[in-house]
């Protein structure tokens, strides 16, 4: 047993199994695709002398939960808690841990970086070598399967938060925890989205998706001196957010054709100079790669924002992907990616290496990430939480769920 | 570079044109060497792995942390353990997973009822927000569902009545 500090405040109720004590919380608890509901699950512990034990404060669902919450993740185990987007305060510390004290409130990155590995070392946080035994292509990430390390996530009142010394960010003096919880993921891997586009002042820069990463991204395409900047969905509703929010153009594709003829035209028939697919396996539009991908998964979901982002950027151009797809494969134009010379740029947001840019911009207001949220849950009610941003229903951008603890 | 230099000085121009400015990660990737150390960087606290874990056949030894939650159960446990024993290049390391994941469902929901839990279905698939804000999708997701039971139950009479 590792030697751990904790505070005295236990308030979750004690059970006794097999005579012994076990403290539980309240957690998201995935029963199969489409079926999440709030159980009584065991209080994590501390099982790593670099861990840290939090009590989360926020935790929000990210559009790639709703990849997993459908069943499209391979090694997705019953019982698993999702949620890689949380902030909270540090409750328990193990006996490495130098960086944390308990009652510092903390920014938790969606990563799990060991900072020792020649991964890390490079500021590629997201790419540790370190966290998962499972897959090798994909770093440990918070409550999203066994192929990203099997960990519990933070849809609950507590969770294991493995390498404290690494990714945790004390959050700053004066920051709300609504703008602090959307700089685990949302805003990193919109900006690294911008950012591996390579945006030169004045590019036209078009986003497919119009999720709260989509939106993200347009936002930041300004801040690397974009001179236009175009969103593509198809939900009217998200797309005059976007045009608001992240002050761009935006398009239904359902309206406007071909929306790659579309985009070719409104470019001076050359295409996009920088384009971003923030949509991943889980994309309509074409019902070809809807049927093959996400109905019969013969591909890894469905790859038409990826088709699209190919075939409307321009030759020379760049291409960047942050939407998630998984890991099998997919069908895309490659050969119009080596015939145009395009350079493709993808990865998982390095959150750690990003974050004290991204709180300077939010302390200056020039980000305002808490203005993307439309919804606060009780934890108690995440199945309904889930299917509200699944169906896109009451015109939900981002959700947030609040765990009992904090209300009280 | 040097050091490499002489490694390599049987090459003609080995190296001439090497740009270390020329990162296309950069800056995602703040190049250090150490991708040269292959593995042998000082390595974490190893986590003592007191559950079944199953490891990926392309790393040799497990991870310095990992998720202990959930192992391997029943069915869908004897199905993943074959899954890992192929690569992740392999379909057959990937799709036995999909097919273990759904496995797990039936399982997951054995388990509830001998807990005594019976599941709630409506409650759990989020219908109750659908009842709310969408009461015609939730109208035409329950259409379907009675459509498709009328259509097994009345197949399954036909063949009883007419064997």
């Amino acid at each position: 047993m590792l030697n751990s500090r904790r505070t005295s405040v236990d308030r979750s109720e004690k059970k006794s199994v097999n005579n012994q004590k076990i403290i539980t919380m309240l957690a998201m608890n995935y029963r199969g695709p489409f079926r999440v509901r709030a159980d009584e699950k065991p209080r994590p512990k501390i099982e790593h002398p670099e861990d840290a034990i939090v009590k989360v404060l926020r935790s929000c669902i990210c559009g790639s939960d709703l990849h997993i919450y459908h069943g499209m993740v391979p090694d997705t185990r019953v019982g698993t808690t999702f949620g890689h987007e949380f902030v909270g305060v540090v409750e328990e510390i193990g006996p490495e841990v130098t960086k944390l004290k308990v009652g510092d409130k903390v920014i938790v990155p969606f990563n799990i970086s060991c900072g020792k590995c020649a991964f890390c070392k490079q500021e590629l946080y997201g790419n540790c070598h370190e966290s998962n035994p499972q897959a090798t292509a994909v770093g440990g990430i918070f409550g999203y399967s066994h192929t990203a390390g099997g960990f519990d996530g933070g849809q609950a009142e507590y969770a294991r938060v493995p390498y404290a010394n690494v990714g945790p960010t004390i959050i700053p003096e004066g920051m709300d925890l609504d703008d602090a919880v959307l700089l685990t993921d949302v805003v990193p891997t919109g900006y690294q989205a911008a950012e591996m586009g390579g945006i030169k002042l004045g590019d036209t820069v078009v986003v497919f998706g119009a999720g709260p990463i989509g939106i993200m991204a347009a936002k930041c395409a300004w801040l690397f001196g974009a001179g236009r900047v175009i969103v593509i969905d198809n939900v009217n509703y998200r797309l005059e957010f976007a045009k608001n929010y992240s002050q761009c153009e935006a398009y239904n594709y359902e309206e406007i054709g071909d929306p790659v003829e579309f985009l070719k035209k409104t470019t001076d028939w050359l295409g996009a100079d920088v384009c971003i697919d923030a949509v991943g396996c889980e994309a309509g539009g074409q019902g070809m790669q809807t049927i093959t991908g996400r109905k019969m998964m013969l591909q890894s979901g469905s790859s038409t924002a990826l088709q699209w982002a190919i075939n409307s950027v321009k030759k020379g151009g760049i291409v960047s992907i942050v939407g998630v797809y998984g890991p099998t494969g997919n069908l895309v134009p490659i050969g119009n990616v080596v015939n145009k010379g395009i350079t493709i740029r993808a990865n998982q947001a390095s959150v750690k290496r990003l974050l004290p840019r991204l709180i300077e911009h939010v302390q200056a207001g020039r980000l305002n990430p808490k203005g993307i949220i439309t919804h606060r849950i009780p934890l108690e009610n995440v199945a309904e939480a889930y299917r509200i941003f699944s169906d896109k229903l009451d015109n939900c951008i981002k959700t947030v769920l609040i765990p009992p603890t904090v209300r009280t | 570079m040097e050091t490499l230099k002489s490694e390599y000085s049987h090459i003609k121009g080995w190296g001439i044109d090497n740009d270390p400015q020329d990162e296309p990660n950069y800056p995602m990737k703040h190049y250090t060497g150490d991708d040269h150390m292959r593995i042998r960087w000082k390595r974490p606290t190893l986590q003592k792995v007191d559950v079944e874990l199953l490891l990926s056949t392309e790393r040799p030894t497990p991870s310095a942390v990992f998720g202990s939650k959930n192992p391997p159960r029943g069915l869908s446990g004897m199905i993943r353990r074959y899954a890992f024993r192929h690569s992740e290049n392999e379909f057959k390391h990937w799709l036995p997973l999909l097919l273990a994941d759904r496995v797990d469902v039936i399982e997951g929901m054995i388990e509830d009822l001998v807990h005594m839990k019976f599941p709630r279905v409506v409650k759990e698939r989020g219908w109750y927000a659908l009842a709310k804000h969408a009461p015609g999708i939730l109208a035409r997701k329950i259409g379907v569902r009675l459509a498709v039971v009328a259509a097994i139950a009345g197949l399954g009479t036909y063949k009883l009545a007419k064997s």
